[in-house]
């Protein structure tokens, strides 16, 4: 009954200011709009300088490759030094250089040399180009020696890519974006709401009524985990009605995980708020522990397998780590219970740990 | 006006620094961010588990299987005999690639048939098996330059060589580590700004100084130096830091540097305070603080290129400081742009700087509730 009227008052709270609402359920759309076509790491029609300095039949059949390959659109170039200045300018990220002898040399025991220059400054891009790059050209050698009639390269490797056949980076980065918007979403909506009454002496207005200060932290959980889960389910929606990411796992189980999370983010947001007890100071920390450790330190982006094992092991105390895993396997694989459940647990103990330490520095005292 | 101005900013720097806890929150942070971000944001991919699954006990598939264990990129974590194996081993994350070896691999090679390699790999980061990937072609393509210079045979018409201007070893630190530099400095000029006058309206000061004879122009220059002073203090450190400690290369001048983050600072310090004065309670402006940080810094080209962004949010990123101060950057660090290329860079800085600054100082007065 006294649950009731806490839960109550706080909806009201959340009602009289919209900035509640809009972050539950404005924020995911917006940013996930935002993000969902803005972050893609699919290089497509990359600007490329082919340089042939004596065009003839064989670099014909060579630079058509690059012509039709549709990760490319090629800009023709007679000589180096147009192309270079090109290359200084941010015009072209790459450089595919055919010299004068190039169709002499191809009958040469070593084969004639292709100068490639890539870009380096953004070097995740210029793996991703010089890949693109040597694709190409082994759809040349094999079209060659097709049509020459001899043999291809001793070794051809065959690639069978699972669970996002076309590699298309929307499909895992949709995903892992949810669980950053939803860590936001989660720390900002909680972040405040302890602090604001310690600092408006409302919370002493509180402890004089007979509500228990277990009653207090319930009252403030409750409204903001619906409005979590309406953004959640949202945010669900959008991903694959929207960006079409399919989802081979079950509701349930994304419905599970995702409670558990949200309890975590929460969690943290009222952990914040209560140590804090000052505004000012829980919205700095929210704004620094929050954000870029989910978004750098989880696995959404960078892999974690390859970070240094100090680093590896701090990503562990990243509750947005353990959802981004299930959230992935989720998403693109299925109901993999050996990822899914560690994660889980993990998130559980998250839990358990910020609502273990809230409930032990909320007491009804004043000092 | 010079020492009223002193006189405001004495007070914002009290306000902000006489609490213990708001004072490390802006301090330490930043320096251990950028110590756990340097290392851990990196697309090099090292150690990446994979499986082998040898149904061939030739020499050649020996000989191959060895240029994957002599390679600082792969690790051998399983060996399996059936292939029923592969699915729980990559389903679980236990492995992220299977190199597949078939009975006929080395029959195949030895008699000039093409011999293939099958290599399954987890896409659920595409990224990730991208690069695996080219590790793994790069690995066998090497093998057949072996395997043909060793047989006699014929090679190749066209080999590739490759090179990279600016980043030789394709080290993604480089890349990473000055985006780092330009992410905390606005992280920090937000903690400083962007709640600063929300926090005076919500307590009611705010009236009160509207009352005194200060202008809102002297209201807003010293509401703005305090985040100068403190967002050029931790750029500095940050900077020296990634010099010293990550040695990424400066190879641009200091001086243009120092223009870059003066007008980045201009920038970030316009859209904090014009977020602060138009937020109402500090909720408000803690929301309005995520919701430029967060899109600022996803759509800055940080991780992901702008040139992979369909053309509308290219046009919307137009908008956002970061976006120039990240080209800023890496061009100082790892060019050596000087001034002038960088102009085009630098005056968009300084116009969103301008217009906020001046929302802001409307607002002071006109946003009354």
């Amino acid at each position: 009954m006294r649950m009731r009227g806490l839960v109550r008052k706080e909806l009201l709270q959340v009602i009289r200011d919209p900035s509640s609402i809009a972050i539950a359920f404005l924020m995911p759309v917006v940013l996930l709009i935002l993000f969902g076509y803005g972050v893609s790491l699919d290089a497509e029609h990359v600007p490329i300088a082919l340089v042939v300095e004596h065009p003839d039949a064989e670099t014909a059949g060579f630079t058509s490759v690059f012509r039709q390959s549709r990760y490319f659109s090629p800009v023709g170039f007679r000589e180096m030094k147009g192309a270079e200045d090109a290359m200084r300018k941010g015009l072209v990220d790459g450089i595919i250089h055919l010299r004068e002898d190039f169709s002499r040399r191809t009958r040469d025991a070593g084969g004639a040399p292709v100068q490639v220059i890539v870009n380096g400054i953004d070097a995740n891009n210029a793996r991703l180009i010089s890949g693109y790059v040597e694709g190409a050209w082994s759809t040349w050698l094999q079209q060659k020696a097709i049509a020459d009639g001899v043999a291809g390269v001793p070794v051809q490797v065959e690639q069978r890519v699972w669970f996002n056949s076309e590699m298309r980076s929307r499909n895992f980065l949709v995903p892992g974006l949810i669980a950053v918007i939803m860590t936001l979403i989660g720390a900002l909506l909680t972040a405040l709401v302890v602090a604001r009454e310690w600092e408006r002496g409302t919370m002493e207005a509180l402890m004089v009524t007979p509500v228990t200060m277990k009653e207090i932290l319930l009252g403030k959980l409750v409204p903001y985990f619906f409005l979590g889960m309406g953004g959640m389910a949202l945010s669900v929606t959008m991903a694959v009605w929207q960006f079409g990411v399919p989802l081979r796992g079950s509701l349930a189980v994304l419905f599970a995980s995702s409670s558990l999370f949200l309890l975590v983010a929460l969690g943290m947001g009222l952990l914040i708020s209560t140590l804090a007890k000052n505004q000012f100071v829980a919205g700095q920390v929210a704004i620094i522990v929050t954000f870029l450790p989910a978004f750098i330190l989880s696995g959404f982006i960078f892999d974690i397998g390859s970070m240094p094992a100090p680093i590896r092991l701090f990503t562990h105390v990243i509750a947005a780590r353990y959802f981004v895993e299930i959230l992935q396997t989720v998403f693109l694989a299925g109901n993999v219970w050996p990822v899914i459940l560690p994660n889980a647990l993990a998130l559980l103990l998250m839990a358990a740990v910020f609502f273990g330490i809230i409930r032990r520095k909320s007491r009804k005292r004043l000092d | 006006m010079g020492a009223r101005i002193v006189a405001l900013m004495i007070k914002e720097f009290l306000s902000l620094l006489k609490d213990k806890k708001s004072r490390v929150v802006v301090v330490v942070p930043p320096i251990l961010q950028l110590i756990v971000f340097g290392y851990a944001a990196t697309f090099d991919l090292s150690h990446v588990p994979y499986a082998v699954y040898n149904e061939d006990g030739g020499a050649p598939a020996q000989d191959l299987l060895a240029g994957f264990r002599g390679s600082q990129n792969f690790l051998e974590s399983a060996f399996i005999t059936h292939e029923e194996q592969i699915r729980p081993l990559i389903d679980n994350k236990k492995v992220l690639m299977v190199v597949h070896l078939g009975p006929t691999f080395s029959r195949d090679l030895l008699s000039g048939a093409p011999a293939s390699l099958q290599v399954i790999i987890d896409g659920r980061n595409s990224n990730t098996a991208m690069l695996a990937l080219n590790y793994a072609n790069s690995i066998v393509g090497s093998f057949n330059e072996e395997w043909t210079k060793e047989h006699g045979l014929s090679g190749p018409p066209a080999r590739l060589v490759a090179r990279a201007w600016f980043n030789p070893n394709l080290e993604s630190r480089w890349f990473i580590v000055p985006g780092i530099v330009g992410l905390l400095t606005l992280v920090v000029t937000m903690l400083v700004t962007a709640l600063s006058v929300a926090r005076e309206r919500e307590q009611g000061t705010f009236d009160q100084l509207l009352v005194t004879p200060f202008r809102p122009v002297e209201i807003l220059i010293g509401k703005a130096l305090p985040g100068f002073i403190i967002g050029t203090f931790e750029a500095t450190v940050i900077t020296l830091m990634a010099v010293f400690w990550f040695k990424v290369p400066l190879l641009g001048s200091v001086i243009t540097l120092y223009a870059g983050i003066a007008l980045f600072l201009l920038s970030a310090i316009g859209v904090g305070l014009m977020i602060s004065s138009l937020a109402v309670t500090q909720q408000q402006g803690l929301l309005g603080a995520f919701l430029f940080l967060v899109p600022a810094i996803i759509l800055s080209g940080f991780t992901t290129p702008i040139a992979n962004m369909p053309q509308v949010i290219q046009d919307i990123t137009l908008l956002n400081p970061m976006r120039y101060f990240m080209v800023v950057l890496r061009g100082i660090f790892l060019e050596g742009a000087p001034f002038h290329i960088l102009i085009s860079q630098l005056w968009p800085m300084a116009v969103i700087g301008v217009v906020n600054l001046a929302l802001a100082g409307w607002l002071f007065r006109h946003r009354m509730y």
